[in-house]
């Protein structure tokens, strides 16, 4: 894992995008500085006179200072030249949905660019609820960005849909591109990736992160990695954990002794154990490091002669003094963490969470530990290997703990006793992800009292409607133990047993929420609106298979326009309630997505809707309507 | 939940079902929920997700509590929240697991053609000395002699099966044969 951005959550920082962080509503201009209603957001006002242009000059040499998207949200609404001023001088433009606003308005509005950062599809598309084809496409973005932004260095983009053309076009538009981000990006392959490293000579970062190449057959992958140029390369960060086929080690090789400002290298499975350690004798001034396979060859592995590497590794290791963050670990063989020992006491950031280990392989590891920020780990550590942690890594700021089986009716190796221990000894601690089968009330309760940092509590009960499994209670108790002492919360994941209480909890404590995500839970309307009517902070709401109906949808009427998206599947919608909801907010766009057919025109089964000054799209496929 | 009484019947409706997923594909243990639900697009591509029977049932939506204690549940799509990314890899690492296999040949004395098991999907010696019995039964004749069961390692050795550990027997084992008569009585005094 990289750095913080990379991972584009905005849990911890201040929110907010091209929209206005006031209460919006359908008669302020939106997104246009308060300029008289333009067509296609294009300025229509008249030069300012001599003397505020000066005034003008200063006030944009003052603004380049301001970072914060938040901050320069709130200067551009002060007036009109303070709009302008600003906009000329954003550099890094942040676009949350990429349908709430049209590429070209965005692009006429802010001239300077230099960074952009766009987001599209929902993230329960992670989980295979929005259907294929349902849009988030970058081409138009592309487009609208080749002919804007000549200058751009930097593009960022989460869950959108990206065809090779479009990285063409990337490749060919900007002569200064240097960064190029991909996270749960699709619709591309080796094809795009070759062009990219082919044609953009100033390449800096090059990350692909969790990303879906389109499936080649063998005959069609590119060489990409052959494509960098043969000269000294600028590369600092090269990450292709993601991609499926293998690359040509020879060429990788050769492009990491020749880029030497290379500090953050993620390889794919494909890589072994000996493969890596060529790469590391390379590059030993790495910081970030993904192992890949970090197993044998497969023709040692058959012979089990796996002890052969071991010694080569160590010694690449030690000689690595920079590392400080340590992914992949996809085929581990146990005989070989033992490594990683001589960079365990820097390491910041530690991912083995697809590596299957048992808590006795991972105490002699997390022994020594002591710095580690970010661990991300598998439930087959248990309890056990958690309370390992815990002993050790005193300054934890965010942990995840993936499930090894993920079905809801699959043992699970962790339970309250190790979030428990988690929050005894990780008093720091800041953002966690916990899947497990089993948890009490008391855990939890004890997690919120003793980690008064939590920013992110994302607890998953895999069973369905799991209570208590000692008290057989509800979860209610636990999580509003979460929302009423853990005063810097921001964003919240509930699960397991849960009436409205838990609502009510969440409605009247959690006033700094802004991401919430339920699912099976609550019993009728009534929690839905607890929530809509206590958080105003509440920017994503993403509701699943709970009991919730139009009277809940229509409650929350006062707050759709503060708010990013609603995502409600499976509950107990109406298109009665949904047709109510877009016709009393024009700039909403409602969307009802239907995954049958034949299904019966009155139930909603996915529901999608958000703020845009865009309107209904021109790209959606059959299966969405828009109200 | 009874699953003898109307299996067949079962059975027998799950042949004209008409459902996305690769043939064979559920497994056998799990029954039928009570409302079957397609999805035509929801789960990702097919040629990635190896878990087909997952995606193509849904649960009835009405979203109402379900008790603790009902005993079965229909697997639901995206649930528990993991993505899609994380699940393939797992897949993908147990497929290749799976699809490997460690066949070896199996000979008999006496009988007329070998056969060819997956030593992987043997817990122990215990299950592989049963499923042998089970698989030579036919040829035991009826003098029900004594038999013993041997491998050709790596080496090129013939060894006797149970002495090493089971690791270390599958990944050095290379054939096994079953030896009959006096000859393996003989070998067998000592050490059975």
């Amino acid at each position: 894992m990289s750095e913080e951005r990379s991972d584009m959550s905005e849990d911890e920082d201040g929110g907010g995008g091209v929209e206005q962080k006031e209460r919006w509503g359908p008669s302020q201009g939106g997104g246009g500085c308060g300029s008289a209603k333009s067509r296609g957001g294009v300025w229509t006002d008249p030069p300012p006179p001599f003397s505020d242009q000066v005034l003008e000059n200063v006030l944009e040499n003052v603004l380049q200072f301001l970072v914060c998207r938040r901050d320069r949200n709130a200067a551009s609404l002060v007036c009109r030249s303070w709009c302008r001023a600003e906009a000329q001088t954003r550099g890094e433009l942040f676009i949350g949905n990429c349908y709430a606003v049209s590429p070209r308005r965005a692009t006429d509005r802010f001239r300077r660019v230099r960074s952009v950062v766009l987001k599209g599809k929902p993230r329960f598309a992670d989980f295979s609820l929005v259907p294929l084809g349902w849009g988030a496409h970058f081409s138009p973005w592309a487009s609208a960005m080749a002919a804007a932004y000549p200058w751009l260095e930097r593009i960022c983009l989460k869950r959108m849909s990206i065809a090779d053309d479009d990285l063409s076009l990337l490749a060919f538009s900007f002569p200064f591109f240097k960064d190029l981000t991909l996270i749960c990006c699709d619709g591309f392959g080796t094809h795009g990736l070759a062009v990219i490293a082919e044609k953009c000579r100033h390449l800096r970062v090059l990350d692909l992160i969790e990303a879906y190449l389109e499936e080649e057959e063998e005959d069609q992958v590119v060489d990409w990695v052959s494509k960098f140029p043969q000269t000294t390369t600028s590369l600092e960060t090269l990450g292709f954990d993601c991609v499926v086929s293998t690359v040509n080690f020879e060429a990788l090789e050769a492009l990491v002794a020749r880029s030497p400002a290379l500090r953050q290298l993620r390889v794919n499975h494909h890589v072994t154990v000996d493969q890596l350690f060529r790469l590391m004798v390379r590059a030993p001034q790495l910081t970030h490091l993904g192992t890949g396979s970090f197993g044998p060859p497969a023709a040692l592995a058959l012979q089990g002669d796996v002890m052969e590497h071991e010694a080569d590794l160590v010694s690449a290791f030690a000689a690595s003094k920079s590392i400080i963050s340590l992914s992949g670990f996809r085929d581990v063989a146990s005989q070989y963490l033992p490594a990683i020992y001589p960079v365990c006491a820097n390491l910041t950031t530690l991912n083995c969470s697809f590596a299957e280990i048992t808590a006795d392989e991972l105490k002699p590891v997390i022994h020594h530990c002591h710095n580690l920020q970010k661990f991300w780990v598998l439930d087959t550590v248990r309890d056990e290997g958690l309370q390992a942690v815990a002993a050790t890594c005193k300054d934890l700021q965010e942990l995840r703990v993936f499930p090894l089986n993920a079905t809801e009716d699959s043992e699970g190796f962790v339970s309250d006793v190790g979030l428990a221990a988690i929050s005894q000894g990780c008093r720091r601690l800041r953002s966690i992800l916990y899947f497990c089968q089993q948890m009490t009330n008391k855990a939890v309760i004890t997690m919120s009292k003793n980690c008064q940092e939590l920013v992110v509590f994302r607890l998953c009960i895999m069973g369905r409607h799991l209570p208590d499994h000692l008290t057989k209670e509800p979860m209610d108790e636990g999580f509003g133990a979460i929302v009423m002492n853990c005063k810097k919360l921001t964003r919240l994941a509930v699960s397991g047993l849960l009436t409205d209480k838990a609502f009510a909890y969440i409605g009247k404590y959690g006033k700094s929420i802004r991401t919430l995500s339920v699912a099976f839970a609550g019993d009728s309307d009534v929690g839905l609106r607890y929530v809509l009517e206590g958080c105003p902070k509440l920017q994503k709401l993403e509701i699943r298979d709970s009991p919730f109906g139009d009277p809940a949808l229509l409650s929350g009427i006062h707050q759709y326009y503060n708010m990013r998206f609603l995502w409600m599947n499976s509950c107990k919608l109406s298109i009665r309630g949904c047709n109510d909801v877009a016709q009393r907010l024009p700039r909403l766009v409602v969307e009802v997505i239907r995954d049958r057919p034949e299904a019966d025109d009155e139930t909603v089964e996915k529901l999608y809707m958000y703020r845009s000054l865009a309107g209904p799209r021109n790209d959606a496929p059959p299966f969405v309507k828009i109200l | 939940m009874d699953g003898g009484v109307g299996y067949a019947d079962m059975d027998a409706l799950k042949a004209t079902e008409l459902r996305l997923g690769l043939p064979g594909s559920d497994p056998p243990e799990k029954p039928l929920p009570t409302t079957t639900t397609t999805t035509a697009t929801t789960a990702r591509p097919t040629k990635r997700s190896l878990d087909e029977d997952r995606a193509a049932r849904r649960e009835p939506s009405e979203g109402g509590r379900a008790t603790s204690t009902r005993a079965t549940k229909a697997q639901v799509v995206g649930w528990p929240p993991i993505r899609s990314y994380r699940k393939n890899s797992f897949q993908a690492m147990k497929a290749t697991a799976e699809a490997a296999g460690l066949y070896v040949k199996v000979s008999m004395d006496g009988a007329p053609y070998l056969r060819k098991i997956d030593l992987e999907v043997y817990a122990g010696y215990k299950e592989l000395r049963e499923a042998l019995e089970d698989m030579f039964k036919c040829f035991e004749g009826c003098k029900g002699s004594e038999y013993a069961i041997t491998y050709e390692d790596k080496d090129g050795d013939l060894m006797l099966v149970g002495d090493v550990p089971w690791e270390m027997f599958t990944s050095s084992c290379k054939k096994l044969r079953i030896i009959r008569g006096a000859e393996a009585i003989r070998g067998l005094g000592s050490s059975q």
